[in-house]
């Protein structure tokens, strides 16, 4: 007894046979699949359709905000009273800080104008908060409140009060997609606070981080900060990432590092969204060199 | 038409727009966010595979795929990994409509289960071997909570027909 079914004597057409059917719909998703997994040709296909969607999940996400809201909404007074008490006193010790920090910008801009240096990086921030999970239990990325309208691009970084947790992938009118920094496909340029070694950081799933391709004999211990070094061209340097947890140097020829965030990447929901005011100077290209390489010495000198 | 191929009482046939707006109410369904609440059922691939085994004729693999495209645009997910999966869910739900319909509706939920377990292997493998994270084996719990709404489905689905065309003062149905 087949699975697929037993199909009509042949004086019943009703078009190709389920198998080509089939077929042809199996390989055009195939094709779909590679398309937007591995090339991300169908980005403008995705937004188009979700034109289309948008009604249907607002009109789903309505109950499940209004939830939320409500929630809030009542909260009893001592928690409220008991919350307030602990933010002012953070207002106190932060705002002590800021003033020094005013001040150290201040004298930084300076000395840098002395010296002939480029100013330092302007930046913009916007606030946001995280409303959801995006369901796709594959990879780990949440939505934001924040969308095109806001000002939000791609590329921008995301970061609670403890350090960075994510990066925004894809932006709609309303609402915007953060992925978050453990994701397997998520990769940060950062630098050791300590010893100023460079490296990537990369994502392995569930919450933990791993810094790949560094040689055995890497500066790197247990404890030390990790900080975006802004080398991208994309993320804002000097934010703090993750610390090292752990350092296997064992007979391979790349250490194993693993790291912790410093970021509640699964758990923060206010969160600041962080981007250069402008694209950094653009890379050189073969065409600007200005003097020709010394001619290579001919093979068989002494 | 009949509840069953073996009940005796029949049927009014079904109306398109009722097939239409049961697929747009799980299409919404499936909007709604859960997160990763393990075994939220799959409304779209549930609802697909009951018309697909009811009306073989009218809804097919293009419905499938067309459903499991706006699923992934809905969800976030890779575009064709839902479409794959329900165009698939769809080929064997048509295969399996003369057969399973023999059977009382829990017998039939037994038969849909290795359907909607296969639909969601199919879209693990695609996005494990594309580089995703293993989501645990609570993955697949969903398709257990979704076939054991079936006889509920079978009944809320199949009331629009139970209706007859003359109403009698003298009969209550």
């Amino acid at each position: 007894m087949s699975y697929a079914g037993n199909q009509p004597p042949p004086i019943f057409r009703r078009g190709p046979a389920p198998l080509v059917r089939l077929f042809l719909l199996v390989s055009l998703c195939l094709a779909m699949l590679v398309a937007d997994l591995r090339f991300r040709y169908l980005e403008v296909l995705r937004q188009g359709l979700s034109v289309v969607t948008y009604p249907l999940q607002m009109a789903a996400s309505a109950p499940v905000d209004f939830l939320r809201n409500a929630s809030r909404y009542f909260a009893t007074l001592i928690e409220v009273q008991v919350d307030n008490a602990r933010l002012r006193g953070q207002q106190l010790e932060v705002g002590e800080r800021l003033l020094r920090f005013e001040l150290l910008e201040q004298e930084n801009a300076r000395l840098r104008e002395l010296l002939g240096m480029a100013e330092r990086l302007q930046v913009k921030t916007l606030a946001a908060e995280i409303l959801y999970n995006v369901p796709d239990p594959f990879s780990s990325k949440v939505i934001l409140d924040r969308g095109a309208r806001h000002g939000v691009e791609p590329g921008l970084v995301v970061l609670d009060a403890k350090g960075v947790i994510g990066q925004i992938t894809r932006v709609y009118p309303v609402q915007s997609e953060v992925t978050l920094l453990s994701d397997r496909n998520q990769a940060v340029a950062v630098v050791v606070e300590r010893s100023g070694v460079r490296g990537v950081l990369f994502g392995t799933g569930r919450g933990g981080l791993e810094m790949r391709f560094l040689l055995a004999d890497a500066d790197v211990q247990p404890g030390d900060r990790i900080l975006t070094s802004g080398l991208d061209g994309v993320l804002v340097p000097g934010l703090p990432v993750a610390t090292v947890s752990e350092v296997d140097r064992e007979g391979e020829a790349f250490a194993r590092i693993l790291c912790e965030p410093l970021g509640g990447v699964e758990t923060s929901l206010q969160v600041l969204v962080i981007g250069r005011e402008q694209a950094g100077p653009p890379l050189p290209g073969p065409g600007d060199q200005v003097a020709p390489p010394p001619p290579a010495p001919p093979k068989g000198r002494r | 038409m009949q509840p069953t191929n073996r009940s005796n009482r029949l049927l009014l046939p079904v109306k398109t727009w009722f097939i239409h707006l049961s697929l747009v109410i799980a299409l919404a369904l499936e909007y709604v966010p859960t997160g990763r609440l393990p075994g939220v059922p799959d409304w779209v691939a549930l609802v697909l595979a009951y018309w697909c085994i009811r009306e073989p004729l009218r809804i097919g693999m293009g419905a499938g795929f067309l459903f499991g495209l706006l699923v992934d645009i809905g969800l976030g997910a890779a575009m064709g990994q839902h479409a794959l999966a329900y165009v698939v869910l769809a080929w064997l739900a048509n295969g399996a409509a003369r057969r399973v319909l023999w059977f009382p509706p829990w017998q039939q939920a037994v038969q849909v289960l290795p359907m909607l377990l296969g639909a969601q292997a199919i879209m693990m493998a695609v996005r494990l071997i594309a580089g995703g994270e293993f989501p645990g084996w609570s993955y697949f719990l969903s398709s257990f909570t979704a076939v054991a709404l079936w006889p509920v489905l079978n009944f809320l689905l199949l009331l629009p027909q139970y209706q007859p065309v003359d109403r009698d003062d003298n009969r209550p149905i």
